[in-house]
């Protein structure tokens, strides 16, 4: 299935790069909390002047996957086109218990909880659908969450292009050299989406591994 | 599941699945073990794991089981390798290695620490 995915998504991705009318749909995945919607924020403010999806520090704020489509980003003389898929944060563990210590009524949290279980499930099936992957890792935690490693692992196995966004560089504990030494095979990018700190950089990046 | 063994000792049930027995299984009859194991409280100890796109069908999977009763699975393994021949690399073709995996109830696994070559995780009773 993935080599098949593989090359389907790739000729479809050659057919529409020869006719000059195909965005390139690239899913912005990670843990919760790690900054994706901040980041679809900051790109599509970046390059449309508008927001993409609310953000929030109780975990699996985003429980639907949101598209914005045509997102052009230019780089030097040239521009690539981005379909931008946010993706609700991907956990192995939900309880709704944990929302309650964020004021959260239980009945809230439990609907909060059903819904949440349902966006980790929709961010899922979007990997079969999609010509690459922003994968978000917070640079103040471990980085060798099971999530990263399984998205890691499915990108690998479907050989598609990932670039490893390593976010909220401004805080004082960060370490993007953590995620560099974990997965050395692979290109990171050290950003703050909130800040906007090293954002053409990042650009360069996408330009060069989705073009 | 908790057992209690002669001396009244509160015990934890650790199931090591080989390799070969893995092989044999479909990956809808892994899964199924998998979350069964976990549901009865036993910890799964997966000699080579599961391949990228099973973990992400046991993730499916767990997510639609979610309920106030059952939160989930803790489940860690050591990023995968990449298999590749001569000829893989002419192609551009490889295969991702599975790796051990220790996989069990959140309320039960507790990982504390884990790179490349070490995962630590402490395992109690439910």
């Amino acid at each position: 299935m993935g080599m098949w995915s593989s090359l389907r998504g790739r000729f479809s991705l050659w057919v529409g790069k020869i006719f000059g009318r195909r965005s390139v749909k690239i899913g912005i995945y990670g843990p919760p909390n790690v900054g994706k919607t901040t980041l679809a924020n900051r790109i599509i403010k970046d390059w449309s002047g508008e927001d993409m999806g609310a953000v929030s520090d109780i975990p699996h704020e985003t429980r639907r996957v949101k598209r914005r489509r045509d997102v052009k980003i230019n780089v030097d003389r040239s521009s690539i086109k981005l379909d931008i898929v946010d993706t609700p944060g991907l956990a192995t563990k939900i309880d709704f218990r944990d929302f309650l210590s964020y004021g959260l009524e239980e009945e809230e949290a439990k609907k909060r909880a059903k819904e949440a279980a349902e966006g980790v499930i929709e961010s899922i099936r979007w990997l079969d659908d999609l010509d690459g992957v922003l994968l978000v890792m917070d640079a103040t935690e471990d980085p060798y969450t099971q999530v990263n490693i399984t998205v890691i692992g499915n990108m690998e196995a479907r050989r598609l292009p990932m670039l490893i966004v390593s976010n909220k560089i401004d805080l004082p504990t960060a370490s993007p050299v953590k995620i560099i030494e974990a997965f050395p095979q692979h290109t990171v990018v050290p950003i703050s989406a909130l800040k906007g700190n090293n954002m053409d950089k990042l650009y360069d990046d996408i330009y060069e591994h989705f073009r | 599941m908790t057992y209690t063994n002669i001396s009244g000792e509160k015990m934890v049930r650790v199931d090591m699945i080989s390799e070969d027995l893995l092989a044999s299984m479909t990956s809808a009859e892994k899964i199924r073990m998998i979350l069964d194991g976990v549901m009865e409280g036993k910890i799964l100890v997966l000699e080579r794991g599961l391949m990228p796109e099973e973990e992400a069908k046991l993730i499916e999977a767990t997510m639609v089981e979610i309920s106030p009763e059952f939160v989930g699975i803790e489940m860690e393994s050591y990023p995968a390798k990449e298999r590749r021949s001569l000829m893989d690399r002419l192609f551009g073709r490889g295969k991702s290695q599975a790796r051990l995996t220790v996989i069990g109830s959140p309320n039960q696994l507790k990982t504390i620490k884990k790179d490349r070559g070490l995962i630590t995780a402490l395992i109690s009773e439910v």
